[in-house]
């Protein structure tokens, strides 16, 4: 990793490539494995495919091993949901739920490509949802609120709680507090290509996860966080480099989200890359304020 | 029988059927459609003239004595009551009041049981146009209802059995030989007005043929009962019922009436809080529901109670267990665009019911509506100031004209206020008795109003708060508007008991809402008011009560008419405390727990 200056780091255009190809790899699997799934077929075995499919990519390592949820489990209801121990839950890895029609999934991978790691989260269904349709739709003002929030560098506690607000709003339920540490957000970083694949525990990526621990442990000291969440550790402006943002809606056993890589600069943020299947999905249904999300 | 006759004057007229002889009266003008109003027992025609008088304002009605009664011939063996004999003198006075246009039957007790074999039977095929059936059900589906209820071996089933005949001792007594003839003919028909006043509270007056009506009338359920119910036969119409069903019905249970849906194409119900004679206590009501249904299947629009009063066939429950408990009901919510209100407001949505969410923030209130629809309800929303008692006029009347009397009324709408008592300013005292109390009052009034006009056996919900039982020094203001509110509630369901208006009060605790975001904390600046707002946020986050919980809550307290419905473990802990040792619950009041940040 470059860790140029001390409160995170200020990514290289070089490198912004890198990140946007492993990008562009997570979503084409995503969206492929997408295409495959039938009636029947359980998260695991989706999971398997995501897995196979970047494996066969050129993957070399992950963040984390691709995630599979179906039908209520993508509103993260029941067991899956139970927050405590940080999160840590064994529910939340790919289970036995077989999908079935009308059953919204969501598909989440991590892979790194040459050292550049992405992580993104891709929400479909299996046929037509009303709820998903609108769910998917509101999700294009978190893309907007999240930016321009960054950009007027409020801390990142604040966002979250800005993103909290915007789901009561909505009357949706900010699911992605059931993730590990209520995260709305991660730091990703650049790994050393060395061309060799490595391994991952529990489903994480060994390297990756180091990269984060050892961002926690300095961050402590520096005052800032690589997990960014409502709570007093994200009390802090934007630290520079790269976000994987996610925010995860839930509303009545149906749940929806999008990650993407937010890059983050010592005074301005954009989203990574705008050709994203979630992007391109508000611009066929032609809604607005796109011109401020892009 | 055609010629014109002024409103409310009964023409009479003889019609024969067989061996006998039908008293027949004709209201209203020909050339309208006609509406056939058959009486059960123990009455005569007589028993529907506050109904057929004014509905001859607008239809032709036809009444008769059925045979056995008024001035009708009475056959001397139990034989000649057989159904199918009834349906033949219809049948007759069908042939001389309307030979070539269908008419609309609307009967009761007896008459309804006889109604239902005339849009059952291939003999009167295309000659009822519609048909409202009051407090009788066909004697061959409640046979099936026995038979697979018995069957089923389930005991919660089998209790329902038990219920139904507990309620029909009677029918019993009645094939006792002699028995109810000789009470009739010893005088029972000179105590009957006076029973019914007493039992049913109906003021029904001395009818001249009620020693005959009930003598004779016993042969009704000596010829039918046991030949119907024991060896039903599968029957079903294709004719539109409408079902008008009096909840507090001491003869016929509303269990029979289950499943009925199996054997109709087309059925509506509609329930009204009253006992057995509804067209003798409600013939207002009684008579607008036969009006709305008549004009709607003569081409007319379906009012949107009757559209809400459809029964649609239940779908499987998916694998949530969602039922549509509340289908058919009108909700109405105010507050509804965020919190308590939201989640109650889908809740309702979910379980089938029609929804209005009413807010002061119409975007808010719009959004919730929105997210009920997506569930599959019909969901409106209204821009309303609970505490403006013109907004709520015209809010109330606009859901009277728009979509009839509501079934649920949530008063929900509420803003928190803390700070000392001696800080808090007559601007303060004005602005929170005006949404939380005189919200509440105007909502359960107007509401109230409408329920009781509409026989609405329906529920009034007030949101009131732990604090209404639960002192504090911090939130006097509050923590007045709420115990008011619970006051409120327990005189209101005081006097609405009698009207079958369940009416409850609702206490959550602490509960994570928006509420405590947009709380006004007097006596402290602005800076401070903020830093206030974040802490007991905080403290209520923590806390994590959802308000979906109390939603739950809530709907769980209409379907069990439940008083007080208390949220939260601190409320139970309250409430036991303002009972067993108020003297601590006032040494609780002094304390004042810090809002400051961490």
């Amino acid at each position: 990793m470059g860790g140029s200056s001390s409160n995170g780091w200020d990514p290289a255009i070089a490198d912004l490539d890198g990140f946007r190809a492993a990008q562009k790899l997570a979503y084409r699997c995503a969206e492929a494995v997408a295409q495959e799934l039938t009636p029947g077929i359980t998260e695991r075995e989706a999971a398997i495919l995501m897995k196979r499919w970047l494996a066969a990519s050129g993957a070399e390592d992950c963040f984390h091993q691709p995630f599979a949820w179906f039908g209520d489990r993508t509103a993260f209801e029941g067991f899956i949901g139970f927050r405590h121990l940080g999160g840590f839950n064994p529910a939340f890895y790919p289970g036995s739920r077989r999908l079935e029609e009308g059953m919204p999934f969501i598909l989440d991978c991590a892979p790194t490509l040459n050292g550049y790691t992405a992580d993104i989260g891709y929400t479909g269904c299996l046929g037509g949802n009303r709820i998903l349709d609108r769910m998917m739709d509101d999700l294009l003002e978190y893309r907007v609120l999240i930016l321009e929030l960054v950009k007027q560098r409020q801390n990142l506690s604040e966002i979250s709680r800005a993103v909290d607000r915007l789901c009561a709003r909505h009357g949706y339920e900010p699911r992605h507090k059931a993730y590990p540490f209520q995260v709305l957000a991660h730091r990703v970083d650049k790994l050393p290509a060395d061309g060799r694949k490595h391994r991952s525990v529990l489903n994480f990526g060994v390297r990756n996860l180091e990269n984060l621990v050892r961002d926690a442990v300095r961050g402590r000291h520096e005052g800032w966080s690589p997990l960014w969440n409502g709570g007093n550790a994200s009390d802090h402006p934007p630290t520079p480099g790269l976000w994987a943002v996610e925010p995860h809606l839930g509303f009545r056993g149906v749940g929806a989200k999008w990650e993407e890589l937010l890059v983050v600069t010592a005074d301005g943020a954009f989203w990574l890359d705008d050709d994203v299947p979630q992007v391109r999905r508000w611009l066929s249904r032609g809604l607005q304020p796109l011109a401020m999300a892009a | 029988m055609e010629s014109s006759i002024k409103a409310s004057a009964a023409q009479p007229l003889r019609v024969r059927s067989g061996e006998v002889e039908l008293a027949v009266r004709i209201y209203g003008e020909a050339g309208r459609p006609s509406v056939v109003l058959v009486h059960g027992y123990p009455d005569s025609n007589q028993v529907w003239h506050k109904v057929a008088a004014p509905l001859s304002g607008r239809y032709r009605v036809v009444t008769y004595d059925v045979r056995g009664a008024g001035e009708s011939s009475a056959p001397r063996h139990a034989a000649a009551y057989g159904l199918e004999h009834l349906v033949a003198d219809l049948a007759a006075v069908l042939d001389a009041v309307s030979p070539e246009h269908p008419v609309h039957l609307a009967a009761h007790d007896w008459g309804s049981i006889q109604g239902w074999e005339a849009v059952c039977t291939e003999r009167l095929k295309g000659r009822v146009a519609s048909y409202t059936s009051i407090s009788g059900p066909s004697l061959d589906h409640a046979g099936y209802w026995v038979a697979q209820r018995l069957r089923s071996g389930a005991p919660r089933k089998m209790a329902k059995v038990l219920n139904q005949l507990m309620r029909s001792w009677y029918i019993g007594a009645f094939h006792l030989p002699l028995a109810a003839p000789l009470a009739w003919r010893l005088g029972l028909d000179q105590l009957w007005p006076k029973l019914l006043e007493r039992m049913e509270g109906i003021d029904a007056g001395p009818a001249p043929s009620q020693a005959k009506d009930g003598r004779y009338g016993v042969n009704l359920y000596r010829a039918n009962f046991s030949r119907r119910l024991l060896a039903p036969r599968e029957r079903r119409t294709g004719v539109p019922v409408q079902l008008v069903v009096p909840t507090r019905d001491r003869f016929v249970s509303l269990e029979l009436l289950e499943g009925l849906d199996q054997w109709v194409d087309q059925l509506w119900r509609r329930d009204v809080a009253a006992g057995h004679w509804l067209q003798l206590s409600h013939p207002e009501l009684v008579q607008r529901y036969i009006g709305e249904f008549v004009d709607f299947i003569e081409g007319g629009e379906e009012p949107a109670g009757l559209r809400r009063a459809r029964v649609h066939a239940a779908p499987t429950a998916g694998k949530g267990g969602s039922t549509r408990r509340w289908a058919g009901k009108l909700a109405i919510v105010t507050g509804a665009g965020s919190g308590i209100g939201r989640e109650t407001l889908l809740l309702l949505a979910e379980q089938g019911a029609e929804v209005v969410a009413a807010d002061i923030d119409p975007a808010a209130a719009e959004r919730s509506a929105e997210l009920a629809r997506l569930l599959g309800a019909t969901a409106h929303a209204r821009k309303v100031d609970v505490g403006d008692a013109k907004a709520m006029e015209n809010f109330a009347g606009w859901v009277a004209t728009a979509l009839g009397a509501p079934d649920i009324v949530v008063n929900n709408a509420g803003i928190g206020m803390a700070g000392r008592f001696l800080d808090t300013g007559t601007a303060d005292w004005e602005r929170i008795l005006r949404v939380n109390l005189w919200g509440v009052i105007h909502g359960s009034r107007l509401f109230g109003r409408q329920m009781v006009a509409a026989g609405k056996p329906g529920h009034i919900v007030n949101v009131a708060s732990a604090l209404a039982f639960a002192p504090s020094r911090m939130l006097a203001a509050y923590a007045t508007t709420k115990a008011a509110v619970a006051m409120l509630s327990d005189c209101l369901r005081a006097e609405l008991e009698e009207q079958g208006i369940h009416v409850a009060s609702v206490c959550p605790g602490m509960v994570d809402t928006p509420i405590t975001a947009a709380t006004r904390f007097v006596g402290v600046d602005e800076d401070e008011q903020e830093r206030r707002r974040a802490g007991a946020g905080r403290l209520y986050a923590r806390r994590n009560l959802k308000p979906r919980a109390v939603a739950a809550a809530i709907v769980k307290a209409l379907e069990t008419r439940k008083p007080e419905v208390l949220v939260g473990a601190e409320a139970h802990g309250a409430r036991l405390l303002s009972r067993l040792s108020p003297g601590l619950s006032r040494r609780l009041a002094r304390m004042e727990v810090s809002l400051q940040a961490p």
